[in-house]
């Protein structure tokens, strides 16, 4: 649910980062506030545990600039990954404009992936949402890995719908603007729509 | 969609801020402020310079959510009220018509007694104004998307020039 403001001229909206636990939703988005000119970003908050987990969600507001007259502000949430945060999961996807799915391209981690996203639709539909429409791109994360599953197969198990989909490395930043970009994108062609 | 998109005009705003500037200085708080249930700032009142109020926002609604998960497991709705005590300054944080979190900060020139009376008046009068905020943005014309509508006039190169930096 983007909120838009005519008495600022503003346009906020919600981006969340799904995934497997240790997928490398958090690394997204502190590539992304680590490389962002100050002016265009807010304060990254963290609710993590002390080792680092994210426990509640990680929260980045940025602004892309003007869209006509309008302020352009996303404000991008991680979910906690691992399984037994659910119940937090949920409240986080709330009023969400839009997906990122980052999936761990190892091997070993296919099982994760594809629990995730069929806990991503659940999630989604108890909200009213569908995840065949909103708007959604899909991000494969870790591809520098030795043991990484080929992209062929991690298409055909996980984005069967053909969404836009982007081959990353989170912590060199391979991929992550890209995956913002097109996501970002998605949002306000959806808005143009006038859903 | 599941829910519409929350839209707010320059009339509701101003509305809307003087209630909150009223409700600031009858209950002697440093700050109020009001944020929808997605984190997104709608209005506020008082000393934010020095604060960060995006991620108070955020933090705000987080806490609301938070809160409403507990109150649904033990068979509540919701936790209409929220208060948090701190050593100087106080957080009073209170759902209004079920959609809309209002937050007063206050300190020892103010009391608990007091903001909870100043807020009870101010939620009704936000209320109604939210009501009509939500019909008028539901009605024809009403603001988003569809013709008539400044969205439906963006272009690919719009967005595209969002990324051009």
């Amino acid at each position: 649910m983007s909120f838009i403001n005519y008495s600022s001229r503003e346009i906020n909206c919600k981006i969340v980062y799904y995934g497997p636990g240790l997928c490398g939703k958090t690394t997204n988005l502190q590539y992304i506030y680590a490389n962002t000119n100050p002016s265009a970003k807010g304060k990254m908050i963290s609710l993590a545990t002390e080792t680092e987990r994210t426990l509640f969600f990680d929260f980045l507001p940025l602004s892309l600039g003007e869209i006509r007259g309008f302020k352009t502000r996303f404000h991008l949430y991680t979910v906690p990954g691992q399984v037994f945060y659910d119940a937090s999961r949920k409240l986080i996807l709330k009023g969400v404009d839009g997906v990122v799915f980052v999936a761990d391209s190892q091997i070993e981690r296919m099982e994760a992936n594809i629990e995730s996203v069929e806990n991503l639709r659940t999630n989604l539909s108890e909200q009213g949402y569908d995840l065949d429409k909103i708007p959604y791109v899909i991000q494969y994360n870790k591809r520098d890995l030795p043991n990484a599953a080929p992209m062929e197969e991690l298409q055909s198990l996980l984005n069967p719908r053909g969404v836009p989909h982007f081959e990353a490395v989170a912590p060199k930043g391979d991929g992550v603007y890209e995956t913002l970009k097109a996501i970002a994108r998605s949002i306000l062609t959806e808005l143009k729509r006038g859903t | 969609m599941a829910a519409p998109t929350m839209v707010m005009y320059d009339e509701e705003f101003q509305q809307i801020s003087t209630v909150c500037e009223r409700l600031s200085r009858e209950a002697n708080a440093k700050i109020v402020f009001l944020v929808d249930k997605n984190g997104q700032l709608i209005a506020s009142i008082g000393a934010t310079e020095n604060l960060d109020t995006t991620s108070l926002a955020s933090l705000t609604a987080g806490n609301i959510a938070a809160t409403g998960g507990l109150a649904k497991l033990i068979g509540e709705k919701e936790f209409s009220i929220l208060f948090h005590e701190g050593e100087k300054d106080n957080l009073h944080i209170s759902i209004i018509g079920g959609r809309v979190i209002l937050v007063v900060i206050f300190d020892s020139r103010s009391s608990l007694g007091l903001v909870r009376l100043r807020v009870k008046k101010a939620s009704d009068e936000l209320n109604k104004i939210f009501e009509i905020l939500m019909k008028k943005a539901q009605g024809p014309g009403g603001g988003l998307g569809g013709p008539g509508s400044p969205f439906a006039e963006i272009t690919d190169d719009d967005i595209d020039n969002l990324f051009s930096e």
